[in-house]
């Protein structure tokens, strides 16, 4: 089921929380929504599952409208809010089908979907607490349960590993990944090894605006379309081997770096060095002990964009 | 309807583990016990048998505790957020509203029906007007319902239990009493309208045995108009 937001906009007062965005994401695409704090990636989230009424723009999940259809699109959506609020005297089963009942699961599944979902969140142990008994990592499971529960189409998470610790991220980031083959998912993260491990594609918000839209890849040619190199030889002298790698043809630039024989050597846009530049350590008879591609990190890329 | 009686049950139940509805029970039927059999002007002084006394106890004691169980009923949900995950699911905001409004009200309906055998035992106590006491416990529970809707009003408009429990008061006392003492101040159509506003008038008519469209439709506009208020700011607080 696809998500198609035209042109929304969301003005708190004055302030554009969001300003004039549109996307699309398909079925079956993981889609991370990334940015600074207060760039509007709440507020989009919160228009989709027409917790929030947009100033402007459209929003359609699947085949509804979320203005003109918002109960069909709920049935549609599970949805995990940022700092997962839940009804925290209840206990945990008890929790999950009251959702249950309210996403109209019929009274037979019921018992079934909640066995799933204890299953598939690793709530087994948990499952009888009243809900403020639990940690903050099992109150996100919590949170998912009920996001999932009645099988949603499309999944909305606001930053769904928080406050998880290392292991149960991982668990997470698997339990999204395979849900995400077939649903559609966005996911919102300031974390962004998060966003890279999971999404398929990542759009970074910024000020209310989309800033980038792609894939990592995608963002890394994007940032920096040459090819940068980091470069060590041995048994070479120094200025020789600086005079070679300038004659090279498709190198653009060659740093010398503190260490004697150590450089960094940019080629030029759409050209790749590194066989040239192993020939040439061949001919000469240098050693070469180091050749090593520098990525640009979805860090960099992100502080770029949203300085 | 569904939807409704799921919210409904929900919020029953969380009345009744988080010790409110307890404390509701003990406190209204302590209170309403006390005054009318043993504090000396009670229901023995009238010398017939009836459960006026009873009646007008009631409605003061209702009118303090409902506050009490409506104040939390939105603003909590605004606080912790959960409200986004109510709104969120499959369901309009007038089920919400109408859902929490019937919970509290079967818990004041089960106060009332502990209050049955006062009944039971005054009419052994001598002849006495079925008729009145049924249409008695009918003003209470349409009293009670007006003060649940003005509440959930005063509850919605903040994040605040306090402010819900206070601007529910604030409310209630206008139709509780103020109205009534106004109209015998002032004459003529605004002396009128104060008579008409005052709800202890209409709770009087019923509660002495009269049942009237007139103040059924007083009763009826006042809970429509308590609703509304609270999805209208429901529905506010989202754009």
């Amino acid at each position: 089921m696809d998500i198609i937001v035209e042109n929304l906009t969301k003005m708190y007062g004055s302030q554009h929380a969001v300003d004039n965005i549109s996307f699309r994401v398909n079925t079956g695409e993981v889609l991370g929504f990334l940015g600074p704090n207060g760039a509007g990636k709440t507020t989009t989230m919160k228009a989709i599952t027409s917790f929030l009424t947009p100033t402007k723009g459209n929003i359609r999940v699947g085949d509804f409208s979320v203005e003109e259809q918002p109960e069909q699109v709920k049935k549609q959506i599970g949805y995990l809010p940022e700092h997962n609020p839940l009804y925290e005297e209840m206990p945990v089963l008890d929790y999950l089908r009251f959702v249950a009942d309210l996403q109209g699961i019929a009274k037979n599944k019921i018992k079934d979907r909640l066995l799933e979902m204890v299953r598939v969140c690793g709530l087994e142990g948990e499952k009888h607490k009243k809900i403020n008994e639990l940690s903050k990592g099992y109150k996100q499971r919590v949170g998912l349960a009920q996001a999932l529960i009645h099988d949603p189409d499309v999944l909305i998470l606001d930053e769904p590993t928080s406050g998880l610790d290392p292991n149960q991220i991982v668990e997470i980031r698997e339990l999204i990944k395979t849900i995400g083959r077939e649903k559609t998912v966005i996911l919102s993260s300031h974390i962004l090894a998060e966003v890279e491990a999971t999404c398929d594609r990542i759009l970074i918000i910024n000020k209310g605006a989309i800033v980038a839209d792609g894939s990592a890849q995608e963002l890394r040619k994007q940032a920096h379309g040459q090819e940068i190199l980091m470069l060590s030889i041995e048994d070479g002298e120094k200025d020789a081997v600086y005079k070679a790698l300038k004659a090279v043809e498709s190198v653009e630039l060659v740093d010398k770096l503190d260490d004697p024989l150590r450089f960094e050597i940019q080629s030029k846009a759409n050209t790749t060095s590194r066989r040239a530049i192993f020939n040439l350590c061949v001919e000469n008879s240098w050693t070469l002990t180091e050749l090593t591609p520098v990525e640009t990190k979805l860090e960099d890329i992100f502080h770029q964009l949203t300085k | 309807m569904r939807e409704i009686w799921i919210l409904a049950r929900r919020e029953l139940r969380s009345f009744f583990n988080s010790l409110i509805a307890y404390i509701l029970l003990v406190a209204f039927l302590g209170f309403s016990g006390f005054f009318t059999w043993i504090s000396g002007a009670d229901i023995f002084m009238v010398g017939q048998a009836s459960l006026q006394s009873f009646f007008g106890i009631a409605y003061w004691t209702l009118f303090f505790f409902i506050p009490g169980l409506t104040m939390g009923q939105l603003a909590e949900e605004n606080r912790s957020g959960t409200i986004e995950l109510l709104l969120t699911k499959p369901i309009s905001d007038w089920q919400v509203i109408i859902g929490k409004f019937l919970s509290t009200w079967i818990l004041i309906a089960i106060a009332l029906a502990f209050t049955i055998p006062y009944y039971i035992t005054v009419s052994t106590l001598g002849p006495i007007d079925h008729g009145a006491v049924w249409a008695g416990y009918l003003a209470l529970l349409l009293m009670s319902a007006s003060y649940i809707a003005i509440g959930l009003f005063a509850s919605s408009i903040s994040n605040n239990q306090i402010v819900g429990f206070l601007l529910a008061l604030l409310i209630g006392i206008f139709f509780h009493i103020i109205f009534n003492i106004l109209s015998a101040s002032f004459t003529g159509l605004l002396g009128n309208i104060m008579h008409y506003l005052s709800l202890s008038t209409h709770f009087e008519s019923i509660s002495r045995g009269v049942i009237d469209t007139k103040d059924l439709i007083y009763f009826f506009s006042l809970i429509a108009l308590g609703l509304a208020a609270a999805e209208f700011v429901i529905t506010r607080r989202r754009t």
